[in-house]
Order: structure tokens, then sequence, then C-alpha cells
């Protein structure tokens, strides 16, 4: 059995307005796995994983062990390495350069560690070329690939995505599908493209309604049609 | 969409380019500097100045087509001051405005076709320029186009269904759009602040820069510094 690098215990999460979000939600993530999060739009999957790096704080989270908690929070955020769905919200600095140096640059590394970081993130998504470009002038594939760089420059242990392929040609999704196979560190996706789900997760949980309502092996989940369609997938 | 460039031309390469950001600002302030201070009546000081910013600007390499158009957008807004400034002294406090604004334009204009405006920040930065107004000048630069193109998509969704109505209906339609606009630029703003934190943000934004200054770049800030000083005690 290997070691649980995330372990999620009674999660209940209701929005400012009193909406409910997440109820009672239990979870291991193991290393070296990677999960899917699948589930109709508004099932909660965002939220879920705004959670894990203590974005949104509630019920009884740990990460590597760590508690979250202000002592632990920046540590915990340099091992998550979290990809919001939009890239424009991603990318908030006006050079990919500046951009992907953000993170390893508030985590206190050393001059030459950063440019070490930030060359090797940008060479893992084919992107070294653009160091020096704005944001603003690249594709959206492009600002996909980049957004994924911002995160491995902290070198995480634990790579979070929130709808990696959304609003790709289907080149670029099989560029990402390819990326995402290659990086080797433990990955949580939440998406409904479910074909990516089949290509590189082993395990995938059902969200709906904010409770997870089915979980297992990837291959069993997606073969039973009833319960997708059930769930609006 | 495809967007221009703010600092269009700056990725160019010359001279003036390669000089150290803090420099060419620090330069080009005592230049604008010493536009101001020059007595209205002074014409050949103000033409050796156009003189001197003219060869500046064909070092650069930036085509001077560029910098006309550029500079010339100005014009309007400053004829519009210097117009209710004509009074009994005649034209010449109308001619005051006029040419110290165009002149100071051509400077900015000049700067900032050659330094990328990230460096510039940068600079701003280093010269301890107060960090939270190069920070939104940065988000500025970065969101601009973000949000032009939602506004632009707005509009296009609007016209797609706008069929007859009369034109307060429309002039109504656009200002909600405004409100809408304003409400989108806001929420993005938390989902930006959201991906800053989850990535270590903590009130301070930090870059690195490889900015150095060399001999070439003391030089020319004080040619510069000495010819602008000629130009302006030379006794005309």
């Amino acid at each position: 059995m290997k070691a649980n690098v995330i372990e999620i215990r009674n999660l209940s999460y209701a929005y400012p307005d009193g909406t409910g979000a997440l109820s009672e939600i239990s979870l291991d993530v193991f290393e070296g796995e990677t999960l899917a999060i699948i589930g109709p739009n508004g099932a909660g999957k965002s939220t879920l994983l705004l959670h894990l790096n203590g974005i949104l704080k509630g019920g009884n989270i740990k990460v590597m062990g760590l508690d979250i908690n202000d002592e632990n929070i920046h540590k915990i955020r340099s091992q998550i390495g979290l990809v919001f769905q939009n890239p424009d919200d991603q990318l908030f600095m006006p050079t990919v350069f500046d951009d992907v140096s953000f993170g390893p640059l508030n985590m206190g590394l050393k001059k030459e560690e950063v440019i070490t970081s930030v060359n090797k993130a940008l060479e893992d998504v084919d992107m070294f070329s653009s160091l020096r470009r704005s944001s603003h002038h690249l594709s959206f594939g492009e600002k996909k690939r980049v957004s994924i760089a911002t995160v491995l420059s902290m070198q995480p242990r634990i790579l979070v995505l929130d709808e990696p392929s959304s609003n790709l040609d289907p080149k670029h999704r099989r560029d990402l599908i390819k990326l995402l196979k290659r990086l080797a560190l433990t990955k949580i996706i939440a998406t409904h493209d479910l074909g990516l789900v089949e290509e590189i997760c082993s395990r995938t949980i059902l969200l709906d309604k904010g409770r997870i309502v089915a979980s297992g092996n990837t291959i069993d989940i997606l073969n039973n049609k009833p319960l997708l369609a059930m769930h609006n997938l | 969409m495809k967007h221009t460039f703010l600092d269009e031309y700056s990725q160019i390469d010359s001279f003036i380019h390669r000089l150290d950001p803090r420099i060419k600002l620090i330069t080009f302030i005592a230049f604008i500097l010493f536009i101001i201070f020059t007595r209205p009546t002074s014409f050949i000081t103000f033409a050796l100045y156009a003189l001197l910013i003219t060869s500046l600007v064909i070092f650069s390499k930036v085509p001077v087509k560029f910098i006309l158009m550029r500079s010339f957008t100005i014009i309007p807004f400053v004829l519009m001051v210097a117009v209710f400034n004509i009074n009994y002294s005649g034209l010449v406090t109308f001619w005051n405005v006029l040419i110290k604004a165009y002149l100071c334009v051509v400077c900015m204009t000049l700067l900032m076709s050659t330094t990328r405006f990230t460096d510039l920040l940068k600079a701003l930065g280093k010269l301890r320029f107060p960090g939270l107004i190069t920070m939104i000048l940065s988000f500025m630069y970065r969101y601009i186009f973000v949000v032009q193109d939602e506004l632009m998509k707005m509009i296009q969704a609007k016209e797609s269904r706008s069929v007859g109505g009369s034109l307060w209906l429309h002039i109504k339609t656009h200002a909600n759009m405004l409100g809408v606009l304003f409400v989108r630029a806001y929420e993005r703003a938390e989902s930006v602040y959201l991906a800053m934190c989850s990535r270590g943000f903590d009130g301070q934004i930090k870059t690195m820069d490889e900015f150095s200054i060399t001999k070439k770049d003391i030089s020319f800030l004080v040619l510069i510094t000495v010819l602008l000083a000629v130009i302006r005690l030379i006794p005309i």
C-alpha cells in the first residue's frame, strides 16, 4: 500500500450565501497516482480543489501529513501546484518569465536556482522559446502550457489541474495528454473530458451535488454507463 | 484576438534599446525637466532640443513615422489646454504649452518604444518607486487587452440580438454592459488573487532582473545631460 499524500476527512463546505457546495467528503490520494475527479457542472469539483491548498478552509485535511494552518500554508502551497481553469487567471504577470518565476521567488530560492527551475519547467512544457514573450500575446494552447509551467517551476509533489483540456482544439488536447503522461508526479485532475480520464487516470471519483457518489477504478466507472448517465456525464 | 503592443518597437535592437532601463529613465526625466525649465521665448533652444531628440530617434532605429503618429495623438489635448491660455501676452503662453508638451511627449514615446514595458516597471521598482503603483501598472499591462476582449465579445453578442429598438434603449443597454464589465473585472480580480495566493503571494510581488550599469550607460547619461546643459545655457 502506497503512502497517502492527501487525506481528507468529513469535508463540508457552504458558500457564504448558504448554498451547500460539498458535504461529507472523505478521500485519500496516494503517492504517484493520477486521480480523476469527474462530475457535471456545479458538482463542486473546483471547490474541492481550492480546499487542497488552503484557499478555502474547512474539514480535516492533511497534506503530506501536515495540517493546513497558517504555519504550514506556505510549505503546503509549494508542494501542491494548483493550476486554475482559466489561463488568464493563472497568468497574471506581464511576461512568461516573470510568471513562471513568481512561485520560486516567493519560495525564497536563490537567483541561479530560480533560473534553473524556470528553464526546466518551460522546457518540460515545450515553451522555452517563449521565455521573454508577454502572456497576452500567447495563443490559448500556449497559455495552458505556460500555466502548467508556472507551478512546475515550484517543483511540487502534487499537480492539481482544473479542467486542463477545456477549450483546447483536438491537436492541443492531444499534446496536453502527452505532456501529462510524461510528468511523473502525483496528479489530481478535475474534468468532464472522459477521454482524457480514460487515457491518463488510474482512479476516478465521481462527484455530484457536493457528494462522492462513486469511487474506484477508472475503467469500471467509465464502463458503468447507467451511472454516468444518471449524473449527466 | 490579435493584440498590438503598448510598447511597440521595444523588441528591436539598437544602441539605445540596449541601455540600462534605469539610466534611460533618468536621462529622459532630465530631458523633460530641461524642456520644462526653459524660457518660452528661447526659440533656438527649443530647436536644439528638437534636434537632439530627433538624433536620438534616428539612433534608436524606431521608425520616425511611428514616433510622429504616436506623439501627435497628444496634440488635441494640448490644444484644448493651450487655447484657454491665450491672453494679453498674446500667443506666448499658447506656444509655451504646445512646444513643451509636444517635446516631452516625444521623449516619453521614445522611452516607451526603446524599453520593454516590463523592464520599465522593474526600473521604476529599482528606483524606489512605490510598489503599489508599479503593481497596478503591471496588472494594467497584463489585463487591459483581456478586458478589451471581453467588452468586444459583449458588444458582438449584443449586436447579434439587436433588431430595431429605440436609441434610448441602446444607450441603456450600453450602460448596463459597462456595469457587467465592471462586475466581471472584479470577479476576475478575485480569481487572480486566489491564483497568486496558490503560488505563495505574501503581499509583495518579487521579480528578477538582469540590469547592470556599464560604462556605456554612464557615458550616455553624462553626454546627454552635458548636451542639454550646454543647449540650455548658451546665451541666445
